[in-house]
């Protein structure tokens, strides 16, 4: 059953020069006990979207549409409702926090307070609970005595996932939990997502910009560009057959080590991500896009069925369209 | 020596040595103790070749890239540019600079938000006294594929996208016409969309200008994607070096297949554990011995060679181009 459905979800900055449209209708709809994974670059309104999940979004934000967590409108909730939920359902580990840390109050203290706040623990009980937490996430009891500075990267990120468990939520909202940090660390902090997700049947959303991270991890991926959606369906699928031209250049982006088509042959995507606001009519990727049609400009796209349980806005899937052995997308 | 070779079966042409490092230390104080980040090294890098120097975060890797720079000064070796020694009077080093130059990571850190494109590309001429300055500026930055240069003159880092600012400090670097390039993790701070676009146009300095780069990452995919060869660091030491098919494809060294085995595609992982390595606390035998899985396993202790893992170091690698690695297990088996 849906833990979260997300009905044409939109969020539009207002500022000084206008309206920024960084969420643009979003539908998506992440099952009990799943991962959902949310790639796209930087500015296709990946941490907007988190934020808006929770109503995190600062007040010049405004959001339609609808959210349900566990069939109840997210936006619809009363204050005090809102702040239970975002501790005792669903947390989010922020983009960068691990630089967030006070970094003058010991870690143990900083897990202990939501706990305290929320009544979840005495402070004679908060001690060990801290140390359980601790210990969830592979660091040993004694490092609740330390400050941040005496982490590593990976550490401190280890100690946002404990504070993101601390009130056993059953829904974890990851924001690139692993952008920045090397790959030996890397692993040991997706190891750990994995694990928890196996033993404790937490759900989880996690954004990256990186596919193949995305696909070890998740069920199912998504992938947005310019506020939409453009792809979604199971995530080896999307990342090793990617129906929209965009998914390809992202896939194609981080190569397979001993891949000789990748040997000395780094592939990107030419252009510049587009300004929310002044968007490309039509498929707003066409000015970037490399197999184009001339009806791209001016094309209503939408998410169109590519396969079982998948689903692509790109002109190439329309069943119209399909020819029937599918093409394969290459982006140079 | 403990360190075994394999002839490479295409060396291909070999490179004229340009930049190199030898016998190279560098230490700091750190909380009353030394941090030996630089603890041996020899490395090569020869004409128009491109090297990959990987490892994880605090192995040295910039440490190193800093003092082939200049910027830091070696406690004992020395770097030798065209087979001279570098000297640090300032005048010598700022003749080095155009020869050799940096590209830093993180674009937004690295360009002055209040200076324009052109300013911020004209620094280094102007430094240097290079005439024609504006053909300079425009030369380099179509050179970095921002063209028509003109368009990008007057704005400012935050009108750029991260790939624009990126290739912006690409042309800065550029602009003195140098031989080499040393840039430290050039794209780590950018989407995966423009990671490519700026790999491709190393590639494209090197094969157009004859450019020689060091790139510093702790990226394994960059690697291949652009380098000719590879030399993997640990904690102050490169551990494994030689041609990146070989060494991707076939790592020695349980370090290097320990950092292939955690990319997201590949089978088996061994994912270490235990704290970050320390260089102010290199442990004694081969420096790897506290994490390796090869002695964990027992399979050091099969080829017997368990007790030299613990108790003899390795000799430092030589800057030769073929595959080589420091460890006692694959000396024994191979
Ligand atoms: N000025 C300094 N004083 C004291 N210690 C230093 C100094 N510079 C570097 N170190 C130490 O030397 C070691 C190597 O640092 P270096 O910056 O070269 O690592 P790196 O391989 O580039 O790591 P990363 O991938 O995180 O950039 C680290 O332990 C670091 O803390
Ligand atoms: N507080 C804000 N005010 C105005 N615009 C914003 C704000 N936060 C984000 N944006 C804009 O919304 C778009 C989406 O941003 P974001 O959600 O951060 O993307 P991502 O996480 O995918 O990088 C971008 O164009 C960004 O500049
Ligand atoms: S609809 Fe057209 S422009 Fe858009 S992704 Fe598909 S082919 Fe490219
Ligand atoms: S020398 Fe021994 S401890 Fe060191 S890497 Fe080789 S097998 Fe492991
Ligand atoms: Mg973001
Ligand atoms: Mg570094």
């Amino acid at each position: 059953m849906a833990l979260l459905e997300l009905d044409d979800v939109s969020v539009t900055y207002r500022i000084a020069a206008g309206e920024v449209p960084a969420v643009r209708g979003v539908s998506l709809t992440l099952d009990a006990g799943t991962a959902l994974g949310v790639a796209g670059e930087s500015g296709s309104g990946k941490s907007t979207l988190a934020m808006a999940l929770l109503r995190l979004l600062p007040r010049d934000a405004r959001v339609g549409g609808r959210i349900l967590l566990d069939g109840e409108d997210v936006l619809a909730m009363k204050w005090g409702r809102l702040r239970a939920v975002r501790w005792a359902e669903a947390s989010i580990v922020f983009q960068g926090a691990q630089h967030g840390l006070n970094p003058v109050q010991r870690i143990g203290d900083q897990i202990a307070e939501p706990l305290l706040v929320h009544g979840l623990a005495k402070p004679d009980s908060a001690r060990g609970r801290v140390a359980e937490l601790l210990e969830q996430v592979g660091l040993p009891a004694w490092r609740a005595r330390s400050y941040p500075h005496e982490l590593s990267g990976g550490q401190r990120q280890r100690i946002m996932i404990a504070m993101a468990l601390a009130c056993s939520p059953r829904l974890i909202i990851a924001d690139e939990p692993t952008t920045a940090l090397d790959v030996m660390v890397q692993a040991q902090v997706l190891t750990l997502i994995k694990e928890l997700l196996a033993e404790r049947g937490i759900s989880l959303i996690m954004i990256s910009h990186d596919l193949s991270v995305l696909a070890d991890v998740c069920d199912r991926l998504a992938v947005m560009y310019a506020g939409r959606v453009v792809e979604h369906g199971p995530s080896r699928e999307v990342f090793h057959d990617p129906k929209h031209p965009y998914s390809a250049a992202l896939a194609a982006a981080f190569p397979t080590v001993g891949d000789p088509v990748s040997r000395l042959a780094p592939k990107g995507l030419g252009g510049d991500p587009p300004d929310p606001m002044d968007l490309p009519p039509g498929c707003s990727f066409h000015p970037r896009c490399p197999v184009a049609l001339d009806v791209c400009p001016t094309l209503d796209v939408e998410l169109w069925p590519a396969g079982p349980e998948r689903r692509a806005a790109c002109v190439h899937v329309r069943p119209e369209k399909a020819e029937p052995a599918e093409t394969t997308l290459e982006v140079s | 020596m403990t360190e075994t070779q394999t002839p490479v079966e295409a060396v291909g042409t070999a490179r004229p040595t340009l930049l190199e490092a030898r016998d190279l230390h560098v230490g700091f104080p750190s909380r009353g103790r030394r941090a030996r980040a630089v603890d041996g090294v020899d490395l090569a890098i020869g004409e128009g070749e491109i090297v990959a120097l990987v490892g994880e975060s605090g192995c040295g890797k910039t440490t190193l890239a800093r003092t082939l720079l200049g910027l830091e000064r070696p406690t004992s070796g020395s770097v030798l540019y065209g087979g001279t020694a570098l000297e640090y009077g300032s005048k010598a080093l700022k003749a080095y600079r155009r020869e050799v130059q940096l590209v830093l990571q993180d674009p937004m850190g690295s360009l002055n938000p209040r200076q324009t494109v052109y300013e911020a590309v004209a620094e280094g001429p102007r430094i240097h006294g290079l005439p024609g300055e504006q053909e300079v500026v425009a030369s380099a930055l179509s050179r970095a594929g921002l063209r028509p240069p003109e368009r990008f003159f007057l704005r400012y880092p935050h009108e750029l996208s991260g790939g624009q600012r990126q290739r912006v400090v690409i042309a800065g670097a550029l602009a003195l016409e140098p031989k080499v390039l040393i840039a430290d993790e050039p794209v780590a701070s950018l989407d995966a969309s423009v990671r490519g676009e700026i790999l491709a146009l190393l590639l494209r300095l090197r094969d157009e200008l004859g450019l020689s780069a060091l790139v510093v990452t702790h990226d394994l995919g960059l690697a291949w994607n652009i380098a000719d060869r590879v030399a993997v660091m640990y904690l102050g030491r490169i551990v494994e070096s030689g041609p990146v098919e070989q060494v991707l494809t076939a790592p020695r060294h349980p370090y290097t297949q320990a950092l292939l085995s955690v990319l997201p595609e590949s089978p088996e992982r061994v994912v270490l554990t235990g704290e970050p390595p320390d260089p102010t606390r290199i442990p004694g035998g081969c420096r790897f011995h506290a994490r390796c899985q090869v002695l964990a396993s027992g399979r050091a202790a099969e080829a017997g060679v368990d007790g030299r893992c613990r108790a003899e170091p390795l000799a430092v690698l030589p800057a030769v181009p073929t595959a080589q690695a420091a460890c006692h297990y694959a000396a024994a088996v191979d």
